[in-house]
């Protein structure tokens, strides 16, 4: 139930928003995330966006491990 | 999705357990994975197969649907009861038995109940249905309750007098205080609900940490975010430290979302509630506010409801949501109590850890 996917804002109008994922669109409430733009992944919840979402922390996730980056180009190149 | 090809890579999994393993933890770990999600991905994902196997994941009472009691469905089935009401509820808890029947069994025989989508949605049908008495069950933990907040504020605004909630909303850290005393289950480190987090933000799990003496994570969904967390916690644990990080930090923010607070707040009043399992929890349930009155489906109940005994004495749920014990112990599990025929609610939810042991593992 408290499942939440991110998808991107296509078009804002007012406190609604449509977003998109892998073809799907939805119009979603953004009234928690009032400085939104066009283009921003947020996070949806059960018709409202909950937060936004940073694709570029998902690059530093494994920042720490100095065999990540080696370990991801042999896994990418198979 | 956005980030599978990175946080779903099997050799980056294969490499953060190779991290856990070289710690080299003698004694069992118990790690309890609050939400019911986290449940579903170490299983639908094989990790338990991955992890060593000192490292216990516990299922928590991370699932709303599971930690409602059978009361709530007992108030609801009562409601439609008049042809006047309209119930409109997720479709997780539909199949739900309060101590007689379910909602599903009492739309069988007639009840007018829609399954929504989203609680705008059940705004959308009072709206549309102004002859109708629209009922939204609102059931869920600190993500969905700024949803209600905002609906009730909504209806507020448009004055309707059609649309109801019965709240049986619920916060989680309150919880985790009462899992954090007992003894029984020795918990040694919490993965935290990502997406509770995203609400409520860091500082309820600092003050866990800070008095319980727990590491915790705050953790993403997907399968490298679960093994990255059980590492931070792994890692705690061989060096003697305790502190709160943020693994899901894509997403979660350290004030978390101020306006849904702000919101749940305005809405809502912080009181002792029932949990499934637990019983009393002081201040943990969120309950309509005097201002907001006339759209509490509470006062639609004209007589007293009873806490009862579920029918179903033998059902083993209000054990499994505290994680005294895994699915397939209870004696129901997978012979009389499956997901065609569920007995309890951990059966039912798509959060539940019985459907999920049910559905993934061997």
């Amino acid at each position: 139930m408290c499942l939440a996917y991110p998808m991107k804002i296509i078009e804002i109008n007012g406190n609604h928003a449509s977003v998109e994922a892998d073809g799907i669109k939805r119009d979603v409430n953004i009234e928690f995330l009032k400085n939104s733009r066009i283009g921003d992944f947020v996070m949806v919840h059960a018709g409202f966006a909950i937060e936004k979402f940073n694709p570029d922390k998902v690059k530093d996730i494994l920042e720490g491990f100095k065999e990540y980056k080696s370990a991801y180009r042999k896994s990418s190149k198979k | 999705m956005l980030t599978e090809n990175l946080l779903r890579n099997k050799k980056l999994i294969e490499l953060v357990v190779r991290k856990i393993r070289s710690l080299e933890l003698k004694k069992n770990i118990n790690v309890m994975e609050v939400c019911g999600t986290h449940t579903y991905t170490f299983f639908r994902f094989g990790l338990k197969k991955l992890l060593p196997d000192n490292i216990n994941l516990i299922s928590g009472p991370g699932c709303p649907v599971c930690i409602t009691e059978d009361i709530f469905i007992d108030k609801a089935l009562f409601l439609c009861k008049d042809s006047r009401n309209v119930l409109a509820t997720f479709g997780d808890l539909i199949k739900v038995k309060g101590t007689s029947q379910s909602l599903e069994d009492a739309r069988a025989y007639g009840a007018n109940i829609s399954v929504v989508y989203s609680p705008s949605d059940a705004l959308g049908l009072a709206q549309e249905n102004p002859q109708k008495r629209i009922i939204f069950l609102a059931v869920g933990f600190e993500t969905t309750a700024p949803l209600t907040a905002s609906i009730l504020k909504e209806a507020k605004k448009a004055r309707l007098n059609n649309f109801f909630v019965l709240s049986a909303h619920r916060i989680i850290p309150p919880a985790m205080n009462v899992l954090c005393n007992d003894a029984e289950l020795n918990i040694d480190g919490f993965l935290c609900p990502g997406h509770v987090s995203v609400i409520i933000g860091e500082r309820p799990y600092k003050e866990i940490v800070k008095k319980y003496h727990k590491p915790c994570v705050i953790c993403g969904f997907e399968p490298l975010d679960m093994v990255l967390s059980i590492y931070k916690i792994c890692l705690q644990i061989k060096e003697g430290s305790c502190k709160l990080e943020n693994e899901y930090n894509r997403v979660v923010k350290p004030s978390g979302n101020v306006s849904a607070m702000k919101l749940i707040g305005e809405v809502f009043d912080v009181r002792d509630a029932r949990w499934r399992g637990f019983g009393v929890i002081a201040k943990s349930g969120l309950f309509i506010k005097e201002k907001y009155k006339n759209f509490d489906a509470e006062k639609l109940i004209d007589k007293p409801l009873a806490l009862r005994k579920t029918k179903n004495i033998n059902c083993r749920c209000i054990d499994v949501v505290k994680g005294k014990i895994r699915p397939p112990e209870c004696p129901q599990f997978k012979k009389i109590c499956t997901v065609d025929n569920p007995l309890g609610p951990c059966m039912v939810s798509f959060e539940g850890s019985c459907r999920i042991y049910y559905e993934y593992s061997a």
